[in-house]
């Protein structure tokens, strides 16, 4: 039997093919289910060491893979840069050494820079999942939101989906734009053109800087985090004028069709790029986003550490 | 009703096997078990039938309309997923999870009979008892199978046996039912063609 998850490494929401992705949507509906049994410890990893490497702050995708990875009973390691000798000047070889000594099963890693899972994975044994690179991408979050959006409209094929703000720093972007495009979305980048990355004429989207013109027709609107902490130029003028333009506001809303969900990775700037009244409104998404995290990402641990390797 | 496709290794194609049970000695196995179920419960009283997925799950809902007809009682039915309680991922790789979905009320005093299609090293069995055990505290276990064919590698025995099938260890036992394969009956392959 040819297990249904032929990938190593999760790098990148491209390494999925439609019938993968497909899968993990599928299996994340069933861990879903476990979470309202009586007992929702699952024995499915029992045994396997599972390390959270993060070298960059996050507060939802470490403890939802922490979460995840505990629900599957595996043993969870959670490292973080600070307070380790990665302060001390540590390189991240040394360190992936050091974890690949100790028998990790499967390294998560967070890291400020794009292409570090990569690296990663050429030194370690284990499976190794990107959590977030720099600005590159961010696969499980891309799958939790498809998941999000499967479980609110039913279906992802055909569905209009407008990914708003700052793309240029996003690996969130990076990552939906290629999971939606491989489950079959139409995809519409909304974004001032300073924060609009030059490549993006070649993904496979549509690109437009008139927020206004999208919504009427939009099924999901994908707000982006406006990331100040990426910045070292001035994208634009001032947190007014962006709000202004790009920021989803209470009359905003009101032109979405009547079915159309509103979405944000998280943590949000409030008032910034999303209105905290539509953040707290029943189209947001944004608190079943996080839920949905960790079904999806134990159907992700499942799927690659459950196997034989 | 759909019922999701089967995993299995190697797919049956339309000659392969021999037929040792037809549709309609099929039926009359079932409805047997329903009969014996009926005896063995009181009248299938606080009872519910969980299918192992995938053949099980179509098993359970044709026991509990036999019973149904016999005796106009309504068995619960529902569907339990072992696949992550497996003994074997590791072997045999991680594979696609398949529903579970329990009726009303949950497993919780109530006798829960597990239907399976094939009853072979139990090992299958034992992951529906670990899984069970998550779900709730059946006041009784007992377990429904249509063919029995032997070599059980754990200490395991069902209640109700549809047929006992001899094999060796090399031959492979099939169930096709009409809700997953289109058609009903029990074929037996060898090792080498026959």
């Amino acid at each position: 039997m040819t297990p249904p998850l032929k990938l190593k490494h999760l790098l990148s929401a491209g390494d999925l093919n439609r019938d993968e992705a497909t899968l993990v949507l599928d299996t994340a509906t069933e861990m879903a289910a476990t979470a309202g049994r009586e007992v929702k410890k699952l024995p499915t990893l029992r045994g396997r060491t599972v390390v959270n490497l993060f070298y960059e702050d996050s507060t939802r995708t470490r403890i939802s893979f922490e979460a995840a990875a505990k629900r599957l009973s595996a043993d969870v390691i959670n490292f973080s840069a600070k307070g380790s000798s990665v302060s001390k000047g540590e390189s991240l070889k040394d360190t992936a050494l050091t974890l690949q000594a100790m028998g990790a099963d499967a390294v998560v890693i967070r890291h400020s820079a794009s292409g570090a899972p990569h690296r990663l994975a050429h030194w370690i044994d284990g499976t190794v999942i990107n959590a977030g690179d720099g600005t590159h991408e961010h696969p499980t979050q891309a799958l939790l939101d498809a998941y999000t959006i499967r479980s609110r409209h039913g279906r992802i094929e055909g569905l209009k989906v407008a990914i708003v703000g700052d793309v240029l720093h996003s690996r969130v972007a990076r990552s939906n734009v290629a999971l939606l495009h491989t489950l079959g979305a139409h995809v519409t980048l909304v974004a001032p053109p300073t924060l609009l990355p030059v490549g993006a004429v070649a993904w496979p989207v549509d690109l437009g800087f008139d927020l206004d013109a999208v919504l009427p027709t939009a099924d999901v609107v994908m707000m982006l985090r406006v990331q100040r902490e990426r910045m070292t130029d001035s994208f634009f003028p001032s947190e007014r004028e962006y709000a202004r333009r790009y920021g989803l506001d209470a009359d905003r809303v009101r032109s979405l069709p009547s079915h159309a969900i509103v979405m944000h990775p998280g943590p949000m700037n409030r008032g910034m790029e999303i209105a905290p009244e539509v953040a707290d409104s029943a189209r947001s998404t944004i608190v079943e986003q996080v839920a949905n995290g960790v079904s999806v990402r134990m159907a992700v641990l499942y799927l690659m550490l459950g196997g034989s390797r | 009703m759909a019922y999701p496709a089967a995993d299995s290794p190697d797919p049956i194609d339309a000659v392969s096997g021999k037929t040792i049970i037809s549709s309609a000695d099929l039926a009359r196995i079932v409805d047997r078990i329903a009969h014996q179920i009926l005896e063995k419960t009181d009248g299938a009283r606080d009872t519910m039938l969980l299918g192992i997925p995938t053949r099980g799950v179509p098993l359970a809902r044709r026991l509990a309309s036999r019973i149904r007809s016999f005796e106009s009682v309504e068995v619960p039915v529902g569907a339990l997923d072992v696949t992550l309680y497996r003994d074997d991922l590791r072997l045999r790789g991680a594979r696609a999870v398949g529903p579970t979905d329990l009726p009303r009320g949950g497993v919780d005093a109530r006798r829960v009979i597990l239907v399976d299609d094939v009853l072979f090293s139990g090992r299958t069995i034992r992951a529906a008892l670990d899984a069970l055990a998550d779900l709730g505290r059946p006041r009784i276990v007992q377990l429904a199978v249509l063919v029995d064919r032997g070599h059980r590698e754990l200490p395991i025995r069902a209640d109700y046996v549809g047929k006992n099938i001899p094999t060796s260890v090399d031959e492979s036992v099939r169930v096709l039912l009409a809700e997953t394969d289109g058609i009903d009956e029990i074929r037996i392959t060898g090792k080498e063609p026959s």
